[in-house]
């Protein structure tokens, strides 16, 4: 996906080429990025489940709905179904 | 820049776009949220009085308030609404670090272009087939298969977008970037028009069709007594709409704010340490 262009960033701050450019300079490799990258995943979807979802159809906090209860209007809001 | 500053600035632009879409709620959404509850109300009361008429025993007392209304409709779906910013930005953040410089876009464009993406799977092609509801609108009973047919439209719609864009790379050379990107278009859209197509509508789930025979959905019909008089009207069709239409809308802004935000700081970020590096440079 490389382009032709060769723009060296620092002689061309503004422009898209530039930031382009500077994007590729600043690209993450995956070794030391994979730990923050795995906790993002499973705090993101941790919080997607107990919002949209937990005590609903599933419940890991039990049977008091309270989770569900306080987030109620944003639940149908999201588009998840609730009752 | 590292991970940990994509992550970050993943939480900070979701929670920013959490508190706009809690804003757009307030004002949107709970009208027609306090509407829709009003006439589940009603409906009970009429339902009952059918029962009791038909010689049943009055059912006892209300439902127990745990989060009272005034708190659902205000601190509650502000809760909500920030913490789905959080969540989305969370995982957006993760898609764009494992983008970022390995594509011919600026941080501020791949950043929107995530985030649209994000929209598409995430909410706007689950909602063509299952839209969200305000409540009253949906069964208690089909709450477990209602939930699994959403988490299948969700799943299915990234696994599509996923086929989608391998598809335009595998394209891309032969047909050029545009002509790739219309076959990936029509790749994702004919992926998800057959999921949907097999998926049962939520009036077609057997507890409901039992109750009311065969439906696309789960909308209250009119109540009616043994002569077919109607005794309490069905959802009203404009509030239903304006729920939906203020639901699409708030994802919008919520995605659209996540995405400009986070290219923003970014790009911010990114001009910041190029000027420390070049002031290092200098300094030699
Ligand atoms: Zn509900």
């Amino acid at each position: 996906m490389d382009g032709d262009v060769v723009v060296r960033p620092e002689e061309n701050p503004v422009t898209t080429a530039g930031a382009v450019a500077r994007a590729k300079a600043t690209a993450v490799p995956a070794s030391e990025t994979l730990p923050w990258l795995i906790s993002a995943v499973l705090v993101g979807l941790a919080l997607y489940f107990f919002i949209g979802i937990d005590q609903g159809a599933v419940s890991v906090f039990g049977d008091t709905s309270y989770v569900h209860e306080l987030a109620h209007d944003a639940r149908h809001f999201l588009g998840f179904p609730c009752h | 820049m590292e991970a940990r500053s994509f992550v970050l600035r993943g939480v900070v632009a979701g929670g920013v776009a959490g508190l706009v879409a809690w804003l757009f709620a307030l004002v949107f959404a709970e009208p027609q949220i306090e509407a829709a509850i009003a006439y589940e109300e009603g409906r009970g009361e009429a339902e009952q009085a059918l029962a009791v008429a038909g010689g049943a025993a009055p059912a006892g007392g209300a439902e127990e308030e745990i989060v009272s209304r005034g708190v659902q409709a205000t601190l509650g779906v502000g809760i909500g609404m920030v913490g789905i910013g959080i969540a989305v930005g969370l995982l957006f953040a993760v898609a764009y670090t494992l983008l970022h410089g390995r594509v011919a876009l600026r941080p501020r464009v791949l950043a929107l272009l995530v985030a649209g993406a994000g929209f598409l799977t995430i909410y706007a092609t689950p909602f063509v087939k299952y839209p969200a509801s305000p409540p009253a609108v949906g069964s208690d009973e089909t709450i477990g298969d209602r939930t699994a047919l959403y988490l299948v439209m969700v799943i299915g719609s990234l696994v599509f977008l996923a086929a989608a864009v391998a598809v335009t790379r595998l394209l891309r050379e032969r047909l050029g970037t545009w002509n790739a990107v219309l076959v990936g278009g029509v790749v994702y859209v004919a992926l998800a028009a057959i999921l949907m197509s097999v998926l049962p509508g939520l009036g077609e789930l057997t507890i409901n069709v039992v109750e009311s025979g065969p439906r696309v959905s789960e909308t209250p019909l009119p109540l009616r007594d043994a002569s077919g008089a109607i005794l309490y009207p069905g959802f009203d069709a404009d509030v239903l709409y304006s729920f939906r239409v203020a639901s699409f809308t708030a994802q919008a802004l919520l995605w659209g704010v996540l995405g400009l935000v986070f290219g923003g700081l970014v790009e911010r970020r990114i001009a910041r340490e190029t000027a420390d590096r070049a002031t290092e440079a200098s300094a030699f």
